[in-house]
């Protein structure tokens, strides 16, 4: 059944409160109340600002490496025997993933605020070396808070971020991963507000910063829709991404929200399989509630405590989803599928072996769901898929992982 | 006039600020946590703040988030909380119990479902430590309802403006956290407390509590020659998180303590 064609204005959300429908708000304790109304102050003046876009877009093509290629994959096309698989090139960028186009704009943002000292939250570590990157470039302090378990499995990453400046500061709560780095990244600004800038790495938290982020993201589809018009003279049928907080998905598909004809969907982490503990995928699993600032899905208990969570990517083993991903699935417009570990070591080594390209374990997720949807469709058909992340990151721990089961 | 108003009205009459004495609920089990209750209620504790256990505590320093995850391990659960409750209602009648948590234990099976079992097992009042009063219509909705009141929090950084729109949402006290940060035990006393009060002073009639890093008598005798309430909350968890092996000395110690502080509440 192709997804209902969306009437509403994308535009018009979230509303003035960080409201999309039902979900997203601002939902902290009242210290940041005032820091995140000056932010969305700041940003709304930025974003209007020509000097800003111009200072931003300079960055993106200089340093990070923009306009990202949109590629036809001949080698996964061939093996699907289906439609034609493009990949939107992300993980080209500097830095070797899409974090990279937030992380500069919030740097440049805090740098307008007068804010020196910059903290943020990594779980594959993308976002925190991007921010790191960004901090280096704009000579601010960064400190990134990333679980310890996290920062076993990244250890290349936790080396570039210090290489570059950034203090790392490990988390030793919970189940030590990426939702105990947001707290702790939330402590640390509770703490410093006055002098800190918090650059969340996803489209993720209380308003502005899923709208803000996700702005900053657009720029993904904005160029895909220029590159599949210039090469196939027409739109894409699909758009497939991974979804973890969900910044690529939303940059990749909010550009085609109002185009009826383009289908969507976000893939989420299915880890061992949809059983308490063993997944990341809240719409398979999860209910309302409140976390971390945000009204979304949630892996929760009968209580409301949240639930543990597990994915072989680091960057998708979280228990919420992006606002505004929720609001859109609920109006029928995103549709959401996961891929379990299983079926994205294999498609990671599959990948590897016919584009010659390795992806990150997160953008195997959308690599899995783009070669069953591209078996179903017809030739005729096309599909982008949102390469975000490069995988030199996961080599090593793939590594183990394949040498533990052979 | 509520328990809460009650507990402010009683401490003033008698020359002193209210003491609000702050553990988490099963702490470190839920029997051992009964006595603590208890024992802070027999030592003059004037309000208690039960911690409900948050998987996730974001405003909580590290001897509350430990706390929590004690409870929480050893199988604290909404049911149980509401249970610890019931059994210090039953001993102690008037003594006025706060929640102090997180909205989505409020918010997972309903905010007035969950509001109104809070109330009937004996809670009075509420503060929910992440949600602003913009977000909290519900809240407020249902514990009018159910007869709760509502506590919400000023901080360092809440602008004038502000106070006003946090006041109207409060029908309990105002807790003005002293200082940017989380909650826990801090050597230094925080600055201008009597400023802060008196700026929320001019622009509400409710009783202002002063809580985050009050942790000695000093402190306490600091903070109540201006304030209608002092919270203290981890110099209290600490004595537990010190004697968890000693239920009997932790008690013992917890009763010296907490008379030691509630008597730097007199002017």
């Amino acid at each position: 059944m192709p997804s209902k064609p969306d009437t509403l204005d994308r535009f018009s959300l979230p509303d003035a409160a960080g409201h999309f429908g039902g979900y997203g708000g601002v939902f902290v304790p009242e210290t940041l109340m005032t820091a995140l109304s000056e932010l969305a102050a700041a940003y709304e003046v930025a974003r209007k600002d020509p000097k800003f876009q111009a200072e931003l877009r300079h960055y993106l093509k200089e340093f990070a490496g923009r306009p990202t290629e949109l590629y036809f994959a001949e080698g996964l096309t061939k093996h699907a025997g289906g439609a034609k698989i493009y990949l939107k090139r992300e993980d080209l960028l500097h830095t070797g993933a899409h974090k990279i186009n937030n992380a500069l704009a919030q740097a440049l943002l805090a740098k307008r605020m007068g804010k020196k000292r910059i903290i943020a939250e990594t779980g594959a570590g993308q976002h925190g070396v991007a921010t790191a990157a960004a901090c280096a470039k704009f000579g601010l302090e960064c400190v990134v808070y990333m679980g310890a378990h996290d920062m076993a499995r990244q250890a290349l990453n936790v080396f570039r971020m210090r290489l570059m400046g950034a203090e790392v500061r490990g988390v030793e709560a919970g189940q030590k991963t990426l939702k105990e780095a947001i707290n702790e990244a939330m402590r640390d600004w509770v703490t410093n507000v006055r002098t800190t800038h918090y650059i969340l790495g996803t489209a993720y938290g209380s308003h502005p910063y899923p709208m803000m982020v996700r702005d900053f993201h657009r720029v993904i589809g904005q160029e895909a829709k220029e590159q599949i018009l210039a090469r196939e003279g027409r739109l894409p049928d699909e758009l497939i991404a991974c979804v973890g907080g969900g910044s690529n998905a939303i940059g990749l598909f909010f550009e085609f929200l109002e185009e009826p004809n383009v289908r969507m969907i976000g893939v989420e982490a299915g880890g061992r399989g949809i059983t308490q503990g063993a997944h990341a995928a809240r719409f398979a699993g999860g209910r309302l509630g409140v976390l971390q600032g945000c009204k979304t899905f949630l892996l929760q208990n009968a209580d409301g405590q949240i639930e543990l969570t597990h994915s072989v990517s680091a960057g998708l083993d979280y228990a919420a989803v992006g606002p505004e991903h929720a609001f859109y699935r609920e109006r029928g417009r995103i549709e959401f599928a996961y891929a379990t570990d299983d079926e994205v070591l294999e498609v990671f080594q599959l990948c590897s072996r016919l584009e010659g390209i390795i992806p990150a374990l997160e953008s195997t997720h959308a690599l899995v769901e783009g070669l069953k949807r591209a078996k179903q469709l017809g030739k005729d058909k096309v599909i982008i898929v949102n390469l975000s992340g490069r995988g030199d990151k996961d080599v090593e721990q793939v590594a183990k992982i394949l040498a533990a089961k052979s | 006039m509520s328990r809460l108003a009650s507990a402010f009205a009683r401490a003033k009459a008698q020359n002193r600020a209210a003491f609000i004495g702050y553990i988490c609920a099963g702490d470190p089990d839920f029997d051992t946590s009964l006595a603590v209750g208890r024992t802070l209620l027999n030592a003059g504790v004037d309000i208690l703040e039960l911690g409900v256990p948050f998987s996730d505590p974001l405003a909580d320093g590290l001897t509350n988030q430990l706390a929590a995850q004690r409870a929480l391990e050893s199988g604290m659960n909404a049911a149980k909380v509401f249970e610890l409750v019931r059994r210090l209602r039953a001993e102690f009648p008037a003594a006025p119990i706060v929640f102090y948590t997180y909205y989505n234990l409020v918010f997972a099976n309903g905010v007035d479902a969950y509001i109104r079992a809070a109330h009937e097992a004996g809670v009075n009042g509420m503060l929910t430590l992440d949600l602003p009063p913009e977000e909290s219509g519900e809240v407020q909705a249902a514990a009018k309802k159910h007869g709760l009141d509502t506590v919400f929090i000023v901080a360092p950084t809440t602008p004038d403006a502000r106070i006003a729109t946090i006041a109207a949402a409060t029908t309990g006290f105002i807790y003005y956290v002293s200082r940017e940060g989380v909650t826990g035990v801090r050597a230094d006393s925080a600055a201008n407390i009597p400023s802060a009060v008196a700026r929320i002073r001019a622009r509400t009639q409710l009783p202002v509590a002063v809580g985050f890093g009050i942790s000695t008598r000093a402190q306490v005798a600091q903070v109540a020659a201006d304030a209608d309430g002092v919270v203290v909350g981890s110099a209290l968890v600490n004595c537990i998180r010190e004697n968890l092996g000693a239920p009997a000395t932790m008690i013992a110690r917890l009763a010296t303590v907490a008379a030691d502080l509630v008597a730097g509440t007199r002017r």
